[in-house]
């Protein structure tokens, strides 16, 4: 929505703009190089015998976007808190830029921008007066912060919508100001939980790309948390995976695919819909007399490809061989693809494999 | 990794990088400003200002009427401007409308606990809360500017309040204080806005403990009913039962009964409320008991002089009502404020 209105060149000008990213250029290159933005070591937090969180290591690269996925109670929102400051850890080290959250909390929460998990805001207020309230708790008056609110305003694409008040907002446009919240004191680290909840499929991209452009060039640093695996997938640098609030996996996508991903290639078939019974019964045995094809899942409903599997290394072979078997044989093929491993797949093969799969804790 | 690890081992707080940020404002200030704004503009001051209004104008209409009728005898008469607010006016035999005093005494806290009931918890019910706290201020500012916020709306609606009636007395009536009579409907003024702290401290606390702000409210206005209604008649009765001062046979035992009686009935704050304006507007009063206990006081007392107190009489009068309540709020405040900062973020 209102994709006329995001990137509207703000009240401020790009020349002060540039000034503003230049400062925190070198601010993040005085306080950032040396130390990773985010780092934990042993981090732990029980709520007596529960333990949310159970010694993480994690490191979060300067101006990377590092998603933190987990099942609800996996404990990402209790390390998010760790991280603010606003939960002690039970034991453990916690580094924000380079400062101890539990001992230097309000260091820490100036230069970190956070969306809460189902972020709310003062009913009776504007969007634009509860971002000035925001402003004002972060040092942040007169001409500067209206023109800052301004620009993060129209970054989250909220520009116009930001002088009705915030009781009439939907749950998606409430998310969007959360992140326009937490923009506003210009952070150098940005944390959102589940910050696509809610948002509809295309607004999702638009936050998506705004997120990958803060990273980009603004250099800040983003740790999200998220269930919805696909949306991470495609713009996280880097993923933790957490259950039964353990980190059993970290890395890049295809990292983690190549670890926890299956040891078989998907290979997706579709015949013409039109397709009659004989021909289905032909085409079983054609895949599966097809060299290198190891099991064959005829569809479980119409219009469901069938499903070959095979070794990762013969897939493209598997597939040409497939090909010319169908032509040979005059099967109505009308598609073939090659499945990758996706991160839900790597998400509940990760699950299985540390057996943490149902595990779910009560703090989430 | 090695890097890293350095950093991790010592962390030395001179170390520590000091970022060239703007100078942080003092958090409080900031969330008392946009409380008391939001206050001002609430449904809820507006209704509140009436109620209270009306309970300040009703009384303040029947003690002028009977002023006037009476204007002859009361010419003169000492303290006169002060009779606008502990009159107890009557306007037919057998009936007393209560005096300003006792109105507000009884409406007031209906204030307190209007502007703090929901202070906490709404803010949880709203997801408010954990974007408030991460933002660089300390915990403690948010619940100490909430209360300071309340504190300057109870002030403003109460001092409307008085300048409205001692208006009404310059103009309608003619009345024009003294010196003396000015200091002493201030020192009732603060005596009051301690009286409403006490129960915005109360709201305060409840708004903390109690998840849900409709409950907090229902319990808030429950105690405030209990206290207010049946408060005097359950005392009442529980010092009757303990010390029966009217049958004592000896005016040594009567008077010890007596004041165990007061002291019992001390126990409500009201009473310490009642009493201690009572004093303080009323310069002819020299006693903080409502009877004169024994035959013995009663002609001492037609004996005495009448003279007026000066006001720091009157205040050492009621010096310990003063400190009871404000022990209390601060009691008050100090247990909604421990609670609040060992609460989790998160419910």
């Amino acid at each position: 929505m209102a994709s006329s209105s995001r990137r509207r060149p703000s009240a401020t000008g790009p020349s002060s703009r540039r000034a503003r990213l230049r400062a925190k250029a070198t601010r993040i290159a005085t306080t950032g190089d040396a130390v990773a933005p985010i780092l934990t070591r042993a981090l732990t937090k029980t709520y007596g015998d529960l333990v949310a969180v159970d010694s993480l290591d994690l490191e979060i690269e300067a101006g990377e976007i590092f998603g933190l996925l987990g099942q609800n109670g996996a404990g990402k929102t209790t390390t998010i808190l760790m991280l603010l400051g606003l939960t002690e850890p039970t034991s453990g080290k916690a580094r924000v830029v380079g400062l101890d959250p539990a001992r230097n909390p309000l260091a820490v929460k100036r230069r970190v921008g956070y969306l809460p998990d189902s972020v709310g805001f003062y009913g009776g207020l504007t969007g634009r007066e509860n971002l000035r309230y925001t402003a004002r708790l972060n040092g942040l008056a007169g001409h500067e912060s209206e023109a800052r609110i301004e620009e993060v305003l129209g970054q989250v694409g909220m520009a116009d919508r930001a002088d009705t008040k915030a009781e009439t907002y939907s749950r998606g446009m409430l998310q969007r100001l959360g992140i326009a919240d937490a923009l506003v004191k210009d952070p150098e680290i940005l944390i959102l939980d589940e910050p696509t909840a809610a948002i509809d499929p295309i607004g999702v991209v638009e936050i998506l790309d705004l997120l990958r452009e803060l990273a980009d060039e603004e250099r800040i640093t983003i740790l999200l948390s998220s269930h919805l695996l696909s949306q991470v997938q495609s713009t996280c640098d880097r993923v933790g995976i957490f259950a039964a609030g353990r980190l059993i996996g970290v890395g890049t996508v295809p990292e983690l695919s190549k670890r926890f991903g299956e040891s078989t290639a998907r290979i997706e078939v579709s015949l013409d819909e039109l397709a009659d019974h004989e021909a289905i019964e032909r085409a079983r045995g054609v895949f599966a007399a097809v060299p290198g094809v190891a099991k064959v899942s005829p569809p479980d409903r119409k219009l469901a490809p069938w499903v070959l599997l095979a070794a990762p290394d013969e897939a493209s072979a598997v597939r040409v061989a497939v090909l010319a078997a169908a032509a040979r044989e005059g099967l109505p093929l009308t598609g073939i693809r090659a499945v990758e491993s996706s991160l839900d797949d790597i998400y509940r093969t990760a699950l299985h494999a540390t057996g943490l799969a149902g595990s779910r804790r009560v703090a989430a | 990794m090695s890097g890293a690890e350095v950093a991790m081992t010592t962390p030395a707080p001179a170390e520590e990088p000091q970022p060239a940020v703007r100078r942080l404002p003092s958090g409080w200030r900031v969330v008392a400003a946009k409380e008391f704004a939001d206050h001002i503009h609430s449904l809820r001051f507006g209704i509140l200002f009436f109620v209270l209004g009306l309970a300040a104008v009703v009384p303040l209409y029947f003690v002028a009427t009977t002023l006037r009728s009476a204007a002859e005898q009361v010419s003169g008469a000492k303290a006169i401007f002060l009779a606008l607010f502990v009159f107890d006016a009557q306007p037919a035999t057998g009936f007393t409308i209560p005096a300003v005093y006792g109105f507000v005494g009884i409406v007031a806290p209906l204030l307190g606990v209007a502007f703090s009931f929901d202070a906490i918890n709404a803010e949880r019910s709203d997801g408010t809360l954990p974007r408030l706290l991460s933002q660089p201020i300390y915990r403690d500012h948010v619940i100490i500017g909430k209360f300071v916020a309340g504190l300057a709306v109870i002030m403003v609606v109460l001092v409307s309040v008085v300048l409205l009636i001692s208006g009404f007395g310059i103009f309608r009536l003619g009345i024009v204080p003294d010196a003396q009579a000015i200091f002493r409907v201030i020192a009732w003024l603060g005596f009051t806005i301690v009286w409403v702290s006490l129960w915005l401290a109360f709201g305060l606390l409840l708004s903390v403990v109690i998840r849900r702000a409709a409950t907090a409210a229902l319990a808030g206005f429950g105690v405030w009913v209990l206290l207010q209604v049946f408060g005097q008649l359950i005392v009442g009765l529980i010092a009757g039962l303990v010390a029966p001062f009217q049958s004592a046979t000896s005016d040594a035992a009567y008077l010890d009964l007596k004041n165990l009686s007061d002291a019992i009935n001390r126990i409500l704050p009201l009473t310490l409320y009642d009493e201690g304006s009572r004093v303080l507007l009323n310069p002819t009063k020299v006693t903080v008991g409502q009877l004169a206990p024994t035959l013995g006081q009663v002609a001492q007392q037609q004996q005495q002089i009448p003279s007026l107190l000066s006001l720091d009489q009157s205040l050492l009068l009621v010096w310990p009502h003063i400190a009871i309540l404000v022990a209390l709020t601060l009691g008050c405040f100090a247990l909604a404020f421990v609670r609040f900062m060992r609460q989790e973020v998160r419910a």
